[in-house]
């Protein structure tokens, strides 16, 4: 589905999160002039659409004891990509899997996948499995493991300054 | 960080499927024996603590405007003064080192592909680095939340 302007308002107004109150709908439709029930029945059409793939509480990994965050890149001729991705994205540890493109020379890699762990140890094993169990090591890789987090939050897409990405 | 049974079943039961009826956490308190007001007390106490960053929607990328990864190499003396130029940017929303060559990776997110590139290149022109652009080809994962048990 294509979320119109009022979808994009909506999103924009919860790109923070909803209130954390009795009525969050009824705040939401304050805040955007919406009705309490046009505010419920447009999320829910944005999920069935499959443009909010969830609502929920959104965790902080690291805070959480998952201090070990890896981006794992392979180089995975465009014949085989989509084979190769889905073998990789069915582990559970796996909590994104993408193709971006190629930028030859310095960024041969077109399959990502990230990965978060207790720590690297753990991260290690799992990559290992990706290579081994799942046929990956046969293709280039490397492991991009993430050390300072400089910003997370919400995506924003008005275009004023300032919904939700996740990419680590 | 300290977290009990209740904390964890928050933390982890909840990650989709937030009840869209007028009064979603006395539906959660009543799947957890709990009030009401004391599933909002915990939520807000676990975003304080900074266990959760926010009760609300996952948005699948390119459904709604456009965004990309995009990736720069900066010598390691000079990486905390480029990641504040990048953090300024308004359209960046996630932007970590990591170990590589290539060593800022952030996410740009705007209306449309044309303030993601604007954005980009103000990056490529305050910053004198070449900017890697990554936009998402295909996705192979439906992100369903995290499984922290």
């Amino acid at each position: 589905m294509i979320p119109d302007i009022t979808d994009r308002r909506l999103l924009d107004a919860i790109a923070d999160g909803l209130p954390l109150t009795s009525r969050p709908f009824a705040t939401v439709a304050a805040w955007t002039g919406l009705g309490e029930d046009e505010v419920i029945r447009r999320l829910g059409r944005l999920l069935a659409g499959g443009v909010v793939k969830r609502l929920g509480v959104v965790v902080r990994h690291r805070e959480l004891g998952y201090h070990a965050n890896a981006m794992v890149v392979w180089d995975v001729p465009d014949d085989e990509i989509a084979e190769a991705g889905r073998r990789a994205a069915a582990y559970p540890f796996v909590t994104l899997c993408y193709q971006r493109p190629r930028r030859p020379p310095i960024w041969p890699y077109n399959l990502f996948c990230m990965i978060h762990g207790k720590d690297r140890a753990a991260v290690k094993a799992q990559i290992a499995t990706l290579n081994g169990q799942a046929g990956l090591a046969r293709y280039g890789h490397a492991v991009l493991f993430s050390r300072l987090c400089f910003k997370q939050r919400g995506a924003r897409f008005d275009r004023e300054p300032a919904p939700a990405l996740e990419v680590a | 960080m300290r977290l009990d049974a209740v904390d964890k079943k928050l933390l982890n039961d909840f990650q989709r499927g937030l009840p869209l009826e007028p009064r979603p956490f006395a539906r959660i308190a009543e799947t957890l024996g709990l009030s009401e007001h004391e599933v909002l007390e915990r939520l807000a106490d676990l975003h304080d603590r900074g266990a959760i960053s926010r009760v609300g929607a996952v948005v699948q990328p390119n459904t709604v405007g456009a965004s990309t990864l995009a990736a720069m190499a900066v010598p390691a003396d000079r990486l905390d003064e480029i990641a504040a130029i990048v953090n300024a940017e308004p359209a960046v929303n996630h932007n970590y080192e990591r170990e590589h060559e290539i060593n800022l990776w952030f996410v740009v997110a705007a209306a449309d592909a044309a303030g993601v590139r604007e954005t980009l290149r103000r990056i490529e022109r305050k910053t004198g680095f070449k900017v890697l652009d990554l936009p998402l080809e295909q996705a192979f994962y439906i992100d369903l939340g995290f499984d922290l048990r």
